[in-house]
């Protein structure tokens, strides 16, 4: 029914070609990023492939079926996938803390390791700076690769606050970390006097009393202990958060857009699209979670409301009555969200697409994403 | 299940949080609503930059500023405020330290991003000290507002923003900034507070609703009603709904019913019994996480799932189910 032509996305094509080597799943908190990055990684498993996929916060059930039952932020081999086809899975959930400690400890002495951990302003920063999850699923990202154990990574991202945090936040991240502004905060007995005003103003060095006073001096030696250590540890944030990005880039990596067909969702992956061609990286295509649609097209919601109207006038019909009302509200509810994501479509002509339909049961075994994986690649199963 | 109207007497400012895709904000706004009948005056506060109320009015971007956004029936009205980090930062520079003027040269400079993000818990002050100053302003010896309905972070942020007095404990142990963050917490735990729950009927929202109630209940902070957000109900007769989800519901009653519609009963019967069946398991799949709603044993208020992109109708259709839930 869909007014515009996009391509398939062909998923099995894409899983099975051994240059794939990231496939990034990103979209809105809520959209099932997780479930498709697991069902996607259990059939490329399945497909033969050797495989890895990082999930951020997996529904309880979910995460047993992976066997995600100790987090220790390695990856754990899931049981039952690829036997067939000489495949493997492993799978694990990202500690945004627990990595960011394992960074501290690669670049540094145990004893210096200690001192920034001890440090209040690493504990506020480890485990509740914006958009350190992010740039820790990144990171994380990036030694799965560095061990090179695994021909096929596949990331879920964050639930961000927008889906675009995702891009932005390691970046961000690094700026602050290696910002001027934390420089001259840090130290500014080291620029010293009047040369110091005269680099900052006066504007910012009474600023950087007031804040001392809100904040307390403490805090502020913190950060300037945190930074200094950071400093001499290795080489700087922000070049590694640029290669993160560049990795990103590279043909090796597709990333999926995941939606679902309700407004604020197919916003949300709108403007990712765009962002995601903005910043020319390579866009697989998009994935549209839990599409209802019904298995008797050519009954119309009208007809069949209005049979259920006249069962009711004649009475004693209130089972097929009600069996009308639900198909009724089915062609409804299909209409409503085939319109929507025509319009994604509309603005985003030449995107690859699938549309998966709605599960009447959550998704939280093995078998079950097997069911959305054979959805995901077309396949009648 | 006691109602929540009669729990919370007192309660002022209603906090409304939960899972990411939940549908806290459509939630805080019908809330909102809700609470303005009997010409009464609320606001509505974002605090988390997304724009989100304006999206949910179709208005303009809110400004930092209160803005009528609806007139409820009787008199009253619902105002809307997004409130912004680094405009309350500035209101609080200016406030202590008269630095308005040089806090804008700071804003181009990124300062106050940098000021907010190495203490995560000065933001959160900021943020909640602006919802306690509209919550407690007086006018004329009168509150200004009848209620103030914050539209807050997600669950898995709720208790660390709400708990500013620990969050700002390892930074400032004297001065403004203690003062303010005492006084937050002090409205924060009265009577006058209540920190609802919006969640879905699945594992996850669910999950976290019951850990976010142990983790608000073990700071202190006073939990109100859970709001579960697009339920749905069994549209088949009880009967029915039970034997399609054990797999009895038979082709044939429903296809000599069709015929009598005059529709094809041999063409459509198995395919529409097949999709009823569906619907019943759909239904049925949500049983268990009502169960574990009702174990909380708190106010709850069941909102159905509304059809399309809501509308301003639809936010009044909500406010009306959450009075006769008990809200207001």
């Amino acid at each position: 029914m869909s007014t515009t032509a996009s391509p398939a996305l062909d998923v099995d094509g894409l899983l099975a070609n051994p240059t794939t080597q990231i496939v990034v799943c990103c979209g809105a908190g809520g959209v099932g990023k997780t479930t498709t990055s697991a069902a996607l990684a259990v059939r490329a498993a399945d497909a033969g492939r050797t495989v890895v996929v990082l999930t951020i916060d997996p529904a309880r059930r979910l995460a047993q079926a992976l066997g995600l039952t100790t987090l220790d932020n390695v990856p754990r081999v899931v049981k039952g996938v690829g036997a067939d086809s000489g495949g493997r899975l492993w799978a694990m959930q990202l500690d945004m803390k627990r990595t960011f400690d394992e960074i501290v400890e690669a670049h540094s002495t145990p004893q210096r390791a200690r001192q920034i951990y001890a440090n209040p302003f690493y504990q506020s920063l480890s485990s509740s700076f914006a958009g350190t999850q992010e740039y820790m699923a990144m990171e994380k990202l990036g030694q799965l690769r560095a061990r090179g154990e695994w021909d096929l990574i596949v990331v879920d991202t964050p639930p961000s606050r927008s889906a675009l945090d995702f891009l932005d936040a390691p970046q961000r991240m690094a700026r602050f970390l290696d910002g001027r502004m934390i420089r001259l905060l840090a130290a500014p007995a080291k620029a010293g006097g009047r040369a110091y005003l005269k680099v900052v103003g006066a504007g910012f060095a009474l600023f950087a009393r007031v804040l001392t006073r809100i904040l307390g001096t403490q805090v502020l030696a913190d950060v300037s202990a945190f930074v200094g250590a950071l400093d001499s540890m290795f080489g700087g944030f922000r070049e590694r958060a640029e290669a993160t990005y560049e990795m990103l880039r590279r043909p090796g990596t597709a990333f999926i857009v995941v939606t679902a067909p309700e407004s604020d969702a197919l916003r949300e992956a709108s403007f990712f699209l765009d962002r995601l061609a903005a910043d020319q990286m390579p866009l697989a295509g998009v994935i549209v979670n839990r599409v209802h649609g019904s298995a008797v097209p050519e009954l119309s919601g009208q007809r069949a409301e209005t049979a259920a109207e006249a069962l009711e006038e004649i009475g004693g019909q209130e089972l097929t009555a009600s069996v009308l009302r639900i198909h009724a509200d089915l062609m409804f509810l299909g209409r409503r969200e085939q319109r929507l994501t025509a319009r994604l479509r509309k603005a985003h002509p030449g995107v690859a697409m699938r549309e998966i339909p709605a599960l009447p049961g959550e998704v939280h075994d093995l078998a079950a994403l097997r069911t959305v994986g054979a959805a995901m690649a077309g396949d009648p199963d | 299940m006691p109602a929540l109207a009669d729990e919370f007497p007192a309660a002022r400012l209603h906090i409304v949080t939960g899972k990411g895709g939940t549908g806290k904000t459509t939630i805080a706004a019908a809330l909102a609503i809700a609470l303005a009948y009997g010409g009464r005056r609320t606001l509505l506060v974002e605090v988390e930059g997304r724009q989100g109320i304006a999206q949910l009015f179709d208005c303009a971007p809110l400004p930092y500023k209160e803005t009528r956004i609806a007139v409820v029936p009787g008199g009253g009205e619902v105002l809307a405020l997004a409130v912004d980090d680094e405009a309350a930062l500035l209101d609080y520079l200016d406030m202590f330290y008269n630095l308005r003027r040089a806090g804008r040269a700071l804003r181009k400079m990124g300062a106050i991003d940098f000021a907010t993000a190495i203490a995560p818990g000065l933001r959160d002050v900021l943020l909640t000290g602006k919802v306690k100053e509209a919550t407690t302003r007086m006018s004329n010896g009168k509150r200004v507002y009848d209620a103030v309905v914050l539209d807050a972070p997600p669950t898995g942020r709720i208790t660390k923003f709400l708990n500013v007095t620990a969050e700002m404990s390892g930074l400032a142990k004297v001065g403004p900034i203690k003062t303010q963050s005492d006084g937050v917490m002090a409205v924060l735990r009265s009577s006058q507070t209540a920190v609802h729950i919006v969640t879905l009927l699945e594992e996850m929202p669910v999950q976290e609703t019951i850990d976010a109630i142990a983790d608000l209940s073990a700071t202190g902070l006073p939990v109100g009603a859970v709001f579960v957000n697009a339920a749905r109900s069994s549209l088949l007769p009880p009967a029915d709904q039970r034997r399609a989800v054990t797999g009895r519901l038979g082709v044939a009653r429903i296809a000599a019913g069709l015929e009598l519609a005059r529709l094809d009963g041999k063409a459509f019967g198995k395919r529409l019994t097949a999709e009823a069946v569906e619907h019943a398991l759909r239904v049925g799949v949500q049983e268990e996480s009502r169960e574990r709603i009702a174990e909380l044993d708190r106010p709850t208020v069941e909102l159905p799932r509304l059809p399309g992109s809501l509308d301003l109708a639809d936010l009044f259709e909500l406010a009306d189910i959450l009075r006769q839930g008990g809200v207001a």
